[in-house]
């Protein structure tokens, strides 16, 4: 998962935008006891949301979890069921979609086939009964900030996928919505050009200060533009936090899952006995003690000395005959001396494995993991220990981590800038490793059916239960 | 590469064999003289001659037929009626057509295709029988008469019979299906979603109908009135079974040349003058087409 995170939502006034950690923030959108049905299908259960002004909040789940309908609540095309929905603090249960300060970006575009670019964009505000100039001034501005000026005279099958795209979405920013709603406004475009776009949607959603809501199942794309997550499953809100959130501390198995890679190891958590954390580690795996981290060779000073110009001539005009051809050392930086040596190690010493928290017993006759950040509540618990890919080290020898575990290689997926390594372990679980590709491909040391060491710190995972 | 060349042959031989030459012959006849002969025209035209017969022919053209027709006003007369009832039915066609259209692709899914077969049903019946069959219905003791009569909505049997309101209401029923089929096909097309954003942009139903709905069936409209317009404008069973005697339509009186008067030559010109009038209407309805096709590739 590239984590490209850019973080737009900046005001110049606060330093971050985090309107939903603030009591006294009133928020733009309330979801109270909502509840949809559709003839015996809850779509939607009893769900409360706040959603603030100038956010651009995601909701995200799998196909069927309710969350268009949501968003077709909040257009007006939907009407709950059950419980409420404000905005602004006003009711608008029985607000047609028409009367509605909402706008919706629909995910097939519903750009008019008839009317040209101009006119598409111009529908909504000639249905404001506005002025010719007004409407015109207003729709030029809406054609500079989509960059399609020069499409204006087009009929939408007459420009590309991405120019509709853009059509649609300055369409419904025309009359200035107090909320927009974009359903899988990028689904239709390619991988690129979806990148792109997103980068544009959120200057725009920035630049207008207007709130964005984006139904997305696609997680990497409602990571990069939205303020916050909404994770839905079956008509509930699983998790609604900010994406690091969501991703570093997922609060159930099924976020950790749902959102990017992860691997699942399940055991007894136990609480973690403080006076002996630290030893317990390295203890447990007396028979295969680890090496110290560096060793130093010898006591000498390791510095050759290394002829210069002037000694490379006198070499070969006079010495050769004597002593033969000159041989030069391959170029080499001097190696480091007994003081780097040592301060090297103190450096690369064992970072202190922190206190608390649990151990895991996943499997016999292994070590326990370590969780330093395990909820101690757990204590006793089945636990599910999710570790994302790239948190977890791969590596021939044993490394010096508290959380070490032996398998075999079966797979190796490479991605261009990172590969993933398919590992089964000794138990017969299979994780998934993640390394950046620093080196070329064929100067990796690790293939195919290796014994390689996975390693992670006491912090690396996040401790669930089912 | 034969086989290609063939498929490609196989219409057009067939609009060779069945248009291009009976027209041939018609406006050949069109071009003769009437004679009391079988068959009742003299052929000005003789093959056999060779090259000067051919000559012969071309210095020796008259298109006196085509001049009687301007010499009796009858003819004009007909043609203008004609043109008249053809477009008024059609207009009367699309009025009752599209709201049918509208409601069968607003019906629920599951029921569209019986809705679509209940439209093309009459057609499994004859025509003529269809049009008989008015006949029972608006005679002065027809079903409509026993019935109003009946309910006591009126006391005299209401002459509908040999008018012309008999003659659009048998134009109307048998050219339905040819208004509604176009335009449901369109409808079905659209895509509820332009619906919708249309309403998300401020319009109510009724003004999303008129900006979106309406422009966007269109070309259903279009072609379903000149499914209707083409047809009604040589229309010449409806007339004669159910019209009366002041229903002047060209396709009764080029009828009555051919049989009563045994006039073929003159039959042959209003033939002649009538396609070319049509020509306009088909070739509108071609563009149309072919502009909708551009359209939507």
């Amino acid at each position: 998962m590239a984590q490209s995170k850019v973080k737009p939502k900046q005001s110049p006034s606060t330093a971050a935008f985090e309107p939903w950690n603030d009591p006294n923030e009133k928020p733009l959108i309330q979801f109270k006891g909502v509840t949809k049905r559709f003839g015996d299908f809850t779509a939607i259960d009893n769900l409360t949301l706040d959603i603030f002004e100038r956010e651009f909040f995601a909701l995200l789940g799998p196909s069927g979890c309710g969350k268009t309908t949501m968003m077709r609540m909040l257009a007006g095309f939907e009407t709950p069921t059950e419980g409420q929905i404000l905005l602004s603090g006003r009711d608008i249960g029985d607000v047609p979609p028409n009367k509605r300060a909402v706008n919706m970006m629909f995910q097939s575009y519903a750009l008019f086939p008839h009317l040209s670019v101009w006119d598409n964009i111009a529908f909504g505000l000639r249905r404001e009964k506005r002025d010719k100039d007004s409407i015109a001034s207003r729709v030029d501005e809406m054609l500079r900030l989509t960059r399609l000026e020069k499409f204006a005279n087009r009929k939408p099958h007459q420009i590309s996928g991405g120019q509709r795209q853009r059509v649609a979405l300055a369409r419904s920013l025309a009359k200035a919505p107090k909320l927009l709603l974009l359903d899988e406004p990028l689904g239709a475009l390619d991988r690129k050009l979806r990148e792109e776009t997103q980068f544009e949607l959120m200057d725009i959603q920035e630049t207008t200060g207007t709130t964005f809501v984006i139904v997305t199942h696609d997680q990497e794309e409602a990571m990069t533009v939205a303020s916050r997550v909404a994770v839905m499953d079956e008509g509930k809100m699983v998790q609604v936090a900010t994406p690091q959130t969501i991703y570093e501390a997922p609060n159930s198995v099924y976020v950790a899952s749902f959102i990017g890679d992860v691997n699942l190891i399940r055991g007894t958590a136990n609480l973690r006995n403080v006076a002996t954390a630290a030893p317990a580690a390295p203890e447990s795996e007396s028979e295969t003690k680890p090496e110290p981290v560096t060793k130093i060779e010898t006591d000498e000073d390791p510095r050759k000395p290394q002829p210069n110009d002037y000694g490379k001539w006198l070499h070969d005009r006079l010495l050769a005959p004597i002593l033969g051809q000159r041989v030069d050392e391959p170029k080499a930086l001097p190696a480091p001396t007994k003081a780097e040596l040592a301060a090297a190690a103190e450096l690369q010493a064992p970072v202190d494995v922190p206190e608390g928290g649990l151990t895991i017993d996943w499997a016999e006759n292994t070590p326990a993991l370590i969780a330093a950040n395990g909820d101690p509540e757990f204590d006793g618990n089945e636990v599910v220990l999710a570790l994302r890919p790239e948190k977890m080290g791969i590596a021939k020898t044993k490394p010096d981590a508290p959380n070490v575990m032996r398998g075999k290689v079966i797979d190796i997926a490479y991605l261009g800038n990172i590969s993933t390594y398919h590992v089964e372990l000794k138990t017969g679980t299979m994780v998934k490793a993640q390394v950046a590709n620093t080196r070329r491909v064929s100067r990796r040391n690790i293939t195919w059916e290796d014994e390689v060491w996975v390693s992670f710190s006491a912090t690396a995972g996040v401790v669930l239960t089912e | 590469m034969m086989r290609r060349t063939f498929l490609i042959a196989l219409p057009y031989i067939w609009l060779l064999a069945l248009f291009l030459v009976p027209f041939a012959i018609v406006l050949k006849i069109s071009l003769s003289d009437i004679a009391l002969a079988r068959p009742p025209y003299m052929p000005q035209l003789d093959l056999t001659g060779g090259l000067a017969a051919v000559w012969d022919f071309i210095t020796q053209l008259d298109f006196e037929n085509f001049v009687f027709l301007t010499s009796d006003d009858l003819y004009w007369k007909a043609y203008l009626s004609s043109l008249k009832i053809a477009a008024l039915s059609t207009a009367i066609t699309l009025v009752v057509g599209y709201p049918i259209a509208y409601a069968m692709a607003r019906a629920a899914k599951e029921w569209r295709p019986t809705l679509l077969m209940l439209v093309i049903l009459p057609f499994w019946t004859s025509f003529l029988i269809r049009v008989y069959s008015w006949m029972g219905i608006l005679s002065t003791e027809g079903v409509l008469n026993q019935f109003l009569i009946g309910i006591g909505a009126i006391s005299e049997p209401l002459q509908i019979l040999n008018t012309q309101t008999a003659v659009y209401i048998g134009i109307v029923y048998t050219y339905l299906p040819f208004m509604i089929l176009p335009i449901y096909s369109a409808l079905e097309k659209l895509d509820d979603s332009l619906l919708e954003a249309a309403e998300d942009l401020g319009c109510s139903r009724t003004t999303a109908f008129w900006l979106v709905t309406l422009p966007l069936s269109k070309g259903g409209v279009i072609a379903g009135c000149f499914l209707v317009f083409i047809p009604t404008l040589g229309e010449f069973v409806i007339p004669s079974l159910l019209g009366g005697s002041e229903t002047l339509m060209i396709g009764k009186v080029l009828w009555e040349e051919f049989f009563s008067n045994r006039d073929w030559p003159v039959a042959s010109a209003v033939a002649v003058i009538l396609l070319l009038i049509l020509i306009i209407p088909i070739v509108l309805f071609q563009r149309n087409e072919q502009k909708q096709r551009e359209a939507e590739g």
